[in-house]
């Protein structure tokens, strides 16, 4: 149960402020933790989020504020520090030792010794007690590496308890998850929550924060909205305290799929029996101009490696490609540039930004790379261009001179989709372009797709949220277990209907595709 | 001011110019220049003189490393182009000849060409890590450039060859031009074209490049051309600086010079964004700092310790965290509020 304000807070954060060179990052914020409650902290991108986590976890100094520990007042120089605070944080991207086994993971720093040496098999024994205790039975010998992202962070929640503490952050954990794996980390954290521990949870899926929360503390532009028990905060209250306004954008998008669509016209793309040997089996997939494609399906169904092969990320090895009609050769990047075929990955810090370079830089490239180094874009040229996309996708900060991994995932978000957008291409693929950003960056492109679909754009848009496929895309691509199980048309179905269309074992309702399912 | 020494060469410049006035207190005639029929001459013409060889060497070398590679090979690869050259003008009947000396020239520069694209196809094609790739030539190179002398140190006599490294023009050292020749057409190739920026891109994130239809095989494979290119015209002018091909003494060490260098000017061996000005002081530093030893009388046998010791102060000086820490350690003694590090955020 939700603890009560009465029990006294672990953490005390009063009147935190962090500046950066030119920017508040966060404002006189307050933050309480109590234990025995998970608590989330929401908020845009920009809002100060990760400033907060990392204020707690001692990345970043504070400026002014007091920081108190289980009654303690703490000045945090490092992570140590927090960390001997009793502060543990669990990340995205799992930040142990992948080349060590779980159980050294486990134990690292803390290892059982025997007259002065490790005894192993003692420490084995233990990792594997305090992994028991998180309901994980796996191999302490095994190499953490060999373990899937969903282990590795159950492993460091282990690694945690290990270290006696008292306060746990999880920065995201689930973004990389399938939805079983969600589960066992949820039945974790709420098991250490009625042990006392406070969790701290930072996630972008709302559904998950009312799944698992009892306690919201919502922050807009770096500053504190306020602290919530969630059972009494609906769900568009929440999200207009984040945003700051109302969700009409959202609301005036829905369903901009009712759209027609020519289909009797010749695809822009089109391909037949597409796929690589233990990656996708062979599938067809057409799209027409103007038409947005949804790619639905879980993780690791096969959407990424399909929207991969007909970009020639990776390469195909069997199936035809016609781009408007004629057989196209696409085994590079290249070949689909030349074709006018963008792609947008869904891992933006490795596949996609450039870090180092600037924003202006980041959204040229895609123009100078299909000129080539000779003809370079101009000053004139480039300042113009980026101008223009900065403002038409609301970029910010809108500062085109900024390092590109400095902005927020959003505004990185919309930084790729310029680029893409600036090549001028007849075909755009968006593998999870809304993951991990903020509501109103997702809101804004959510918009921009619609509204260059309607200009004559074609789009093939995958993401998790089903919502989300089924209000942008006019036709639905079903995958599961690394094949194409069928297509919907999206304004027929509900997303009840998408989820018994890919939980279902045998596919009956079909719509124009070719190969059946047994 | 802060602007000033926000600058990102602020360092490298205020290292190089330490070493100078260093240099100057232990003896003024350090930044002496005389003339003597027509021509400078003194301790600071001489660096500008010398370090040419390592200009043309470490600006290849800065490209190669902005793409996340090194390039081990150059010191052979300047012993091949100087034998190539050398065996060419003492096997013709008029090694004095203008037009025999620049076919020379061009066959020496040519030859260390192919090899330095044989090196970028060793690491853009076949994909070998660099450090590999280039340690084949490092160490077949001399080989290489033995067998075309035959196994002896080619020595020649020939005097527009002899200008190449030691000729003047307009009072200053002919070598000094062709560096900075070579500066300006490397820095207008890549900033005034694409090559530049790609390189980057490429050097920051590789996948991402590939993805955005940047054409990384051609741009890496460039650079080590490049850096061949430039490491052969540093042999042509280290050979005529003595007259002699010597397959085993040419550019012995320079690739470690090299890197240094690019790294003193601020270009992180983590490749990515490079500065080729960054380059040219860290030349000028590595220059000045050899002649320090010699001008200061330095023993020999223990110039190699003064050197680095020299250059760990250099580099801590020219490093964020060091100057973080002396700061804050200033501070404190003053019984001041400690900063917040501005590095965080950036």
């Amino acid at each position: 149960m939700p603890a009560d304000t009465e029990v006294p807070p672990i953490v005390q954060m009063r009147g935190i402020t962090i500046e950066f060179p030119g920017v508040k990052a966060l404002a006189g914020v307050d933050f309480t933790l109590r234990g025995g409650e998970i608590h989330t902290l929401m908020g845009e991108n920009g809002a100060g989020k990760s400033t907060l986590i990392k204020a707690l976890t001692g990345v970043y100094p504070i400026d002014s504020g007091t920081i108190t520990v289980g009654g303690r007042p703490r000045e945090f120089r490092g992570t140590a520090d927090a960390q001997s605070a009793g502060i543990s944080t669990v990340y995205q991207e799992v930040n142990l030792c992948t080349n060590l086994t779980v159980g050294e993971n486990v134990m690292l720093g803390h290892e059982v010794r025997t007259a002065g040496r490790i005894n192993w098999a003692a420490t084995h024994r233990e990792a594997a007690r305090h992994l028991e205790n998180l309901g994980v039975r796996i191999d302490t010998r095994s190499m953490l590496a060999v373990h899937s992202i969903a282990i590795q962070q159950l492993v460091a929640i282990s690694r945690a308890m290990v270290t006696d503490s008292t306060v746990l952050v999880l920065d995201e954990p689930t973004s990389s998850l399938d939805r079983s794996e969600v589960e066992q980390l949820f039945a974790v954290i709420r098991d250490l929550r009625d042990r006392g521990v406070a969790i701290l949870f930072v996630t972008h899926f709302l559904d998950q924060v009312y799944e698992v929360s009892d306690r919201v503390t919502v922050l807009r532009n770096g500053t504190l909205v306020g602290e919530y028990p969630l059972s009494e905060l609906p769900r568009a209250t929440l999200i207009s305290l984040m945003i700051g306004r109302e969700l009409d954008d959202l609301a005036a998008l829905s369903r901009s799929a009712v759209r027609e669509v020519d289909r009797d016209a010749v695809p822009v793309f089109s391909a037949h029996d597409l796929g690589r040997k233990g990656v996708l089996e062979p599938a067809d997939v057409t799209v027409f101009d103007g038409e947005v494609v949804g790619i639905a399906g879980l993780l690791g169904s096969g959407r990424t490696e399909l929207v991969r092969l007909m970009y020639g990320a990776d390469r195909a090895d069997s199936g035809k490609v016609e781009v408007r009609g004629t057989p196209a050769r696409i085994t590079t990047p290249r070949h689909a540039i030349d074709h006018r075929i963008a792609f947008s990955s869904e891992d933006r810090r490795a596949e996609g930004i450039i870090g180092d370079l600037t924003t202006a830089e980041n959204i040229v490239i895609g123009i100078q790379a299909k000129r080539g180094w000779l003809r370079k874009v101009s000053k004139a040229e480039q300042s113009a261009v980026v101008a223009d996309y900065i403002d038409a996708l609301g970029v910010r900060p809108a500062d085109p001179n900024r390092l590109v991994r400095n902005l927020s995932g959003g505004n990185q978000q919309k930084v790729l989709l310029a680029r893409w957008l600036a090549t001028a291409p007849q075909l755009i693929i968006l593998d999870e372009p809304t993951r991990g950003i903020d509501v109103g960056a997702k809101a804004d492109i959510q918009r921009k797709v619609a509204e260059l679909a309607s200009q004559g754009l074609s789009v093939v848009f995958i993401s998790s949220e089903l919502e989300e496929v089924l209000r942008i895309a006019q036709r639905v691509v079903v995958m599961r277990d690394r094949r194409k199980i069928g297509e919907l048309i999206s304004h027929d179905i509900e997303v009840g209907d998408l989820i018994d269309f890919i939980a279902q074992d045998h596919v009956t309702a079909q719509l124009e595709t070719p190969e059946s399912v047994a | 001011m802060k602007r000033i020494i926000k600058h990102r060469l602020f360092w490298p410049i205020a290292a190089l110019l330490v070493l100078i006035v260093i240099n100057t207190i232990a003896r003024p005639s350090f930044i002496s220049v005389t003339v003597q029929g027509g021509q400078l001459y003194g301790p600071l013409i001489d660096i500008l003189r010398n370090s040419a060889p390592l200009m043309l060497v470490a600006l290849g070398m800065t490209i190669v490393i902005a793409t996340r590679g090194i390039d081990l090979s150059v010191g052979a690869i300047m012993a091949v182009s100087g034998a190539v050259a050398l065996t060419i003008i003492q096997g013709s009947p008029d090694p004095n000849g203008l037009g025999t000396v620049l076919i020379a020239i061009a066959a020496g520069v040519l030859v260390a060409l192919v090899l330095g694209v044989w090196n970028g196809f060793l690491v853009s094609v076949v994909g070998i890590q660099p450090i590999i790739a280039t340690l084949v030539l490092m160490l077949a190179g001399r080989g290489i450039a033995l067998l075309i002398t035959g196994g002896f140190i080619t020595t020649i006599n020939s005097e527009p060859y002899r200008f190449m490294a030691q000729g003047y023009v307009a009072g200053f050292p002919f070598a000094f031009y062709v560096s900075i020749a070579a500066v300006i057409v490397v820095a207008l190739v890549e900033r005034r074209t694409a090559l530049g920026v790609l390189t980057e891109a490429v050097g920051i994130n590789p996948e991402a490049s590939r993805l955005a239809g940047v054409r990384s095989r051609g741009i890496i494979w460039a650079a080590y051309a490049v850096s061949g290119l430039l490491a052969g015209l540093a042999g042509i002018l280290y050979s005529s600086n003595i007259m002699a091909a010597d397959a085993n003494a040419a550019g012995l060490y320079i690739e470690l010079d090299a890197i240094l260098a690019v790294v003193l000017g601020g270009t992180s061996l983590m490749g990515g964004k490079f500065t080729l000005a960054g380059t040219v002081v860290g030349v000028f530093t590595i220059q000045t700092l050899k002649s320090t030893i010699t001008f200061l009388g330095v023993p020999p046998a223990v110039s190699p310790l003064f050197l680095a010791i020299v250059v760990v102060i250099v580099v801590l000086v020219q490093s964020h965290r060091v100057r973080a820490f002396a700061m804050t350690l200033g501070q404190a003694v003053r019984g001041r509020k400690t900063p917040t590090s501005t590095e965080v955020a950036s």
